[in-house]
């Protein structure tokens, strides 16, 4: 039943001084919800660049849906079927919300300089396709009135919502997804947990960095929790909640 | 305002005219004026540097890299075309390379020139902003450096003099250095030209709109709005640069073999930095990023000194009554005034693109540039 | 031994002058990131002015040695270079500031172009000379010779990099612009006048640049409408090689541009059998930006500049 899709393994992350991450091992298994949480700086966005190949890991092992992505550039890690978000929102600012999403289309896309060119049929079915594909995720992820707006001039919850479509758009197996309810407010947090639940049922696993505990503890199967760069904590809520060494990280104090 | 419904039906009509009205307007300019076949000149070259400003516009417009030394891809394209197509090198080339026809000229020319446009590039890409600038600068004056010297040891470009006695275009067996009579009507060797030009503009306009419409164009606006996001949705961010490079470089080669073909001979004068200066200028004048836009700047940027030149010492009888300033050096004063008064009244352009407009916005995003920058140079550590 | 040496001496003080007037670009870089294309042009009144001070001086018969001769008309100029900076960032970037970036660009180059043609129409279009006020002895150092002028600008230049250095480092005024380098936001928010700051960089980048100028036209016996350019660019190259927006880097690249140019000039035909002359010099020091850039993007003693586009 638990098949794992991600795996690693010793994974050291260092930036001159600093140890990031060090010796992080942690298994994503297929269809689940996996929560990262820890404090500010504890390395949760480092693991999180090292996993979709924005950064490249001193060491260790990473391998995913059983291919070896051990310093893989960006592009190979989105082929296989990761893909992210960011936690201060990065769109494409100038352009419209629909072609945001058609540009996530571009890895699962092949039209070369002459295809654009000359517009074979072939690159113009495909043409249509993306830009279909790109509408159908607007849709899905509730945004489909503002297809032709500029991704600047959408709402913050809306831009959540477009990185959310622009990721989907390239087909991941596993969604990662950095600090999504971030300054939402309480409707809005609860419509992206519906939105996730809705992303995974379709069977999409999700990697999730959040500091909403209420989010992740009622919306993750498992939890991983990093302080200093290393993984303190692993299981599921109820478990990792009660655990002594996670209530010290969080408050500085060990409990009585 | 966008050119791609102007190829929808409703714009058929409108297409038509424009198209009929280019056709009949170099007989409109050569007989109403007193100086038409000038007149025509310019407009010939106006064309090319349309199509250099919508080269650059990959480039600069698209993919958001400064190229100061892009003029070199022109020279590139007008010395290949030269080289294949005059006596210059007759003796060492056989007979075969030589006079090829003219098509294959052009293709050469486009092809030579995106070899440059990647050698420039491969090295260079991972630099940023200005310093990308500064290299693509250093490269344009390195090529017209070996332009010039390139007679010792053996005479490849003829040096400072350049190259003279450049076939004219021979196509569909008509010469186009020689008046033709079709249809009892005379076309004049600068009109054949003009035609010959305007089929390649249109050409390339063609080629810009679809790059822009496609995978390969939302790719460059996409890395140009923000390099780690794009990088993040699987853009191979490297590749997709050199290719906006390369074809920005080809059709500069294209550009330069009808330079060639149009002058009759080339030499490193006409490959100045000045020139790149001024087909930048161009693309930022009109709205970078934006083809309409950038045509008419291209047209703005090189017809304006050639109407100053007329306008100006009729002027400075009827005001002064005697020629007080040389015009050639107030028309050029006029122009640079009107470059600076333009930016200031509309520092996005003449005509930006309207989705477009809040380009380039100097931010301060603090703690998101700071993780921009962490992230790039974790990754040129890499490389 | 003695021809090194002789390439030494010339890099070093055309390289000294390549350091004036990189400051002027790397000053003006370092707090609004921005490439003043203007500069040049500034470098080139400041020498056509004070060849026309000299001139009027000389004419109408004014008995001074040509030193101090040379020292009233850089006097007159500085002041003439110093308006003409101000000006500049007044009218044409000023209103730009939150403009796209390519905008300012625009007008600094509109901006080359009128300073070229009204140079043009008030000194003509032909080489200015140099008048011939300053000794010509020739010094000779261990095989090479050198003139007083040269040993003059060496000494000249030395002094005015260190004053320049005194000023950033320990006045308050220079404490204020490295704060405005640094973020011009918060310099504001501690009571910095931002604007009277950035004024005073393009006035004493423009200074330097008279003083450059002056130098230029002295080393090579003329000045021309068109020298600005030229010079703007090998400057410029400088300041990016040593890392633009670094006051020391520019000086470093400076010298370093000198010193290759002048020893590729030198060399280059026997490092190349033959293949390629001294008229390759320019791509000898192109050549080499390139490289530094490819192998330290952020030129020799560049810190990380964050891209604020």
């Amino acid at each position: 039943m638990t098949e794992a899709l991600l795996e690693i393994n010793g994974i050291h992350k260092r930036f001159g001084g600093l140890h990031a991450l060090n010796d992080i091992a942690l298994t994503i298994n297929k269809g689940e919800i996996y929560g990262l949480i820890g404090p500010n700086g504890a390395g949760k966005t480092t693991l999180f660049n090292v996993l979709t190949g924005l950064y490249q890991p001193d060491e260790g092992k990473f391998t995913f849906n059983g291919r070896d992505l051990f310093r893989q550039k960006p592009y190979v890690v989105v082929e296989s079927g990761i893909a992210r978000t960011f936690q201060n929102i990065r769109l494409f600012a100038n352009m419209s919300a629909l072609e945001n999403v058609m540009v996530g289309r571009h890895v699962r896309s092949k039209a070369s300089v002459f295809g654009a060119i000359l517009r074979p049929p072939s690159a113009r079915k495909e043409e249509a396709n993306i830009r279909i594909r790109a509408q159908e995720l607007l849709d899905y992820v509730g945004i489909p009135q503002h297809a032709e707006e500029l991704a600047c001039n959408l709402s913050y919850g809306d831009q959540r919502r477009l990185e959310i479509a622009r990721a989907l758009a390239t087909d991941p197996k596993l969604l990662a997804l950095d600090e999504p309810a971030a300054g939402m407010n309480p409707k809005e947090t609860e419509e992206l947990k519906a939105l996730m639940q809705k992303i995974r049922n379709d069977g999409v696993t999700i990697l999730l960095i959040e500091h909403d505990v209420k989010l992740i503890m009622g919306l993750c199967d498992r939890i991983a929790v990093l302080d200093y760069g290393k993984k303190i904590a692993e299981g599921l809520p109820e478990a990792v909640k009660s655990n002594p060494r996670v209530i010290e990280a969080y408050l500085g104090v060990a409990p009585e | 305002m966008n050119l791609i419904d102007i190829f929808s039906r409703q714009r058929k009509t409108s297409l038509i005219s424009l198209g009929l009205m280019l056709m009949i307007l170099p007989w409109i300019i050569s007989h109403g004026f007193e100086s038409g076949n000038s007149y025509l000149r310019a407009f010939d070259m106006a064309l090319l540097f349309i199509m250099l400003s919508l080269g650059l516009n990959i480039v600069v417009g698209y993919a958001g890299m400064l190229d100061f030394g892009y003029i070199a891809f022109y020279a590139v394209g007008a010395y290949t075309y030269a080289l294949l197509n005059s006596p210059h090198l007759q003796a060492l080339l056989p007979a075969w390379m030589m006079y090829p026809p003219f098509i294959v000229s052009i293709i050469l020319a486009a092809g030579i020139a995106c070899v440059f446009g990647i050698m420039l590039g491969g090295p260079t890409l991972k630099l940023r902003g200005d310093y990308l600038a500064i290299v693509t600068l250093g490269f344009g004056q390195i090529v017209r450096i070996f332009l010039t010297n390139l007679d010792r040891p053996f005479n490849l470009t003829n040096g400072p003099q350049g190259i003279n006695n450049i076939q004219r275009v021979h196509l569909f067996g008509l010469d186009l250095g020689r008046p033709v009579q079709i249809l009892g009507i005379t076309f004049e060797p600068v009109h054949l030209y003009y035609y010959l030009i305007l089929f390649f503009c249109a050409l390339i306009v063609v080629v810009s709109l679809r790059l822009q419409d496609s995978r390969i164009g939302r790719a460059w606006v996409a890395i140009r709005e923000d390099e780690i996001a794009a990088n993040a949705m699987g853009l191979n961010t490297r590749n997709i640069k050199l290719l906006a490079f390369a074809m920005g470089a080809s059709f500069g080669g294209i550009s330069g073999a009808l330079f060639a073909s149009l002058q009759g001979f080339v030499s490193p004068e006409s490959f100045i930095m000045m020139e790149s200066v001024m087909v930048l200028c161009m693309v930022v004048l009109g709205g970078m990023g934006n083809i309409p836009g950038v045509i008419l700047g291209a047209i703005i940027v090189s017809i304006t000194p050639e109407i100053l030149r007329d306008v100006i010492n009729p002027l400075q009888m009827a005001l002064a009554g005697r020629k007080v300033v040389d015009p050639e050096t107030l028309r050029m004063l006029i122009f640079g005034l009107v470059m600076i008064v333009i930016m200031l009244v509309r520092p996005e352009g003449l005509w930006p693109s309207s989705r477009r407009r809040a380009e380039l916005k100097p931010q301060t995003k603090g703690i998101a540039l700071q993780e921009k920058d962490d992230m790039q140079d974790a990754e040129r550590n890499h490389d | 031994m003695d021809i090194f040496l002789q390439q030494i001496i010339n890099g070093l003080v055309v390289g000294g002058i390549y350091a004036l007037i990189a400051l002027g670009y790397t000053m003006v870089y370092g707090i609004l990131q921005l490439i003043n294309f203007a500069h040049g042009e500034i470098v080139m009144i400041g020498a056509m002015v004070t060849i026309s001070c000299i001139n009027f001086l000389v004419g109408h018969n004014v008995n001074l040695s040509g030193p101090v001769l040379l020292t009233v008309s850089i006097a007159m100029a500085i002041p003439v270079t110093m308006l003409l900076g101000y000006l500049i960032e007044r009218v044409a970037y000023r209103p730009l500031r939150k403009a796209p970036r390519m905008a300012p660009l625009i007008t600094a180059i509109g901006l080359s172009i009128v300073l070229q043609q009204a140079a043009t129409m008030i000194w003509g279009k032909n080489y200015v000379p140099f008048p011939a006020i300053l000794p010509t002895d020739v010094l000779e150092i261990g095989g090479a010779s050198i003139t007083t002028l040269q040993v003059a600008i060496i000494i000249l230049t030395a002094v005015i990099l260190t004053g320049l250095f005194l000023l950033i480092e320990r006045t308050k005024l220079g404490r204020a612009m490295r704060a405005t380098a640094q973020s011009p936001d918060v310099a504001r928010l501690m009571g910095v006048n931002v604007n009277t700051i950035i004024s005073m960089t393009f006035m004493i980048g423009s200074a330097l640049g008279a003083i450059a100028g002056v130098l230029v036209a002295a080393n090579y016996d003329q000045a021309h409408a068109y020298m600005g350019f030229m010079v703007g660019l090998k400057a410029f190259t400088a300041a990016v090689l040593g890392g633009i927006g670094n006051l020391g880097g520019a000086v470093l690249g400076g010298i370093l541009l000198g010193i290759i140019e002048s020893i590729g000039s030198g060399y280059l035909g026997d490092l190349t059998g033959g293949f390629l002359g001294s008229q390759y010099k320019d791509i000898f020091a192109f050549l080499v930006l390139i490289l530094v850039l490819i192998f330290r993007p952020s030129g020799l003693m560049g810190e990380r500049v964050a891209e604020r586009a």
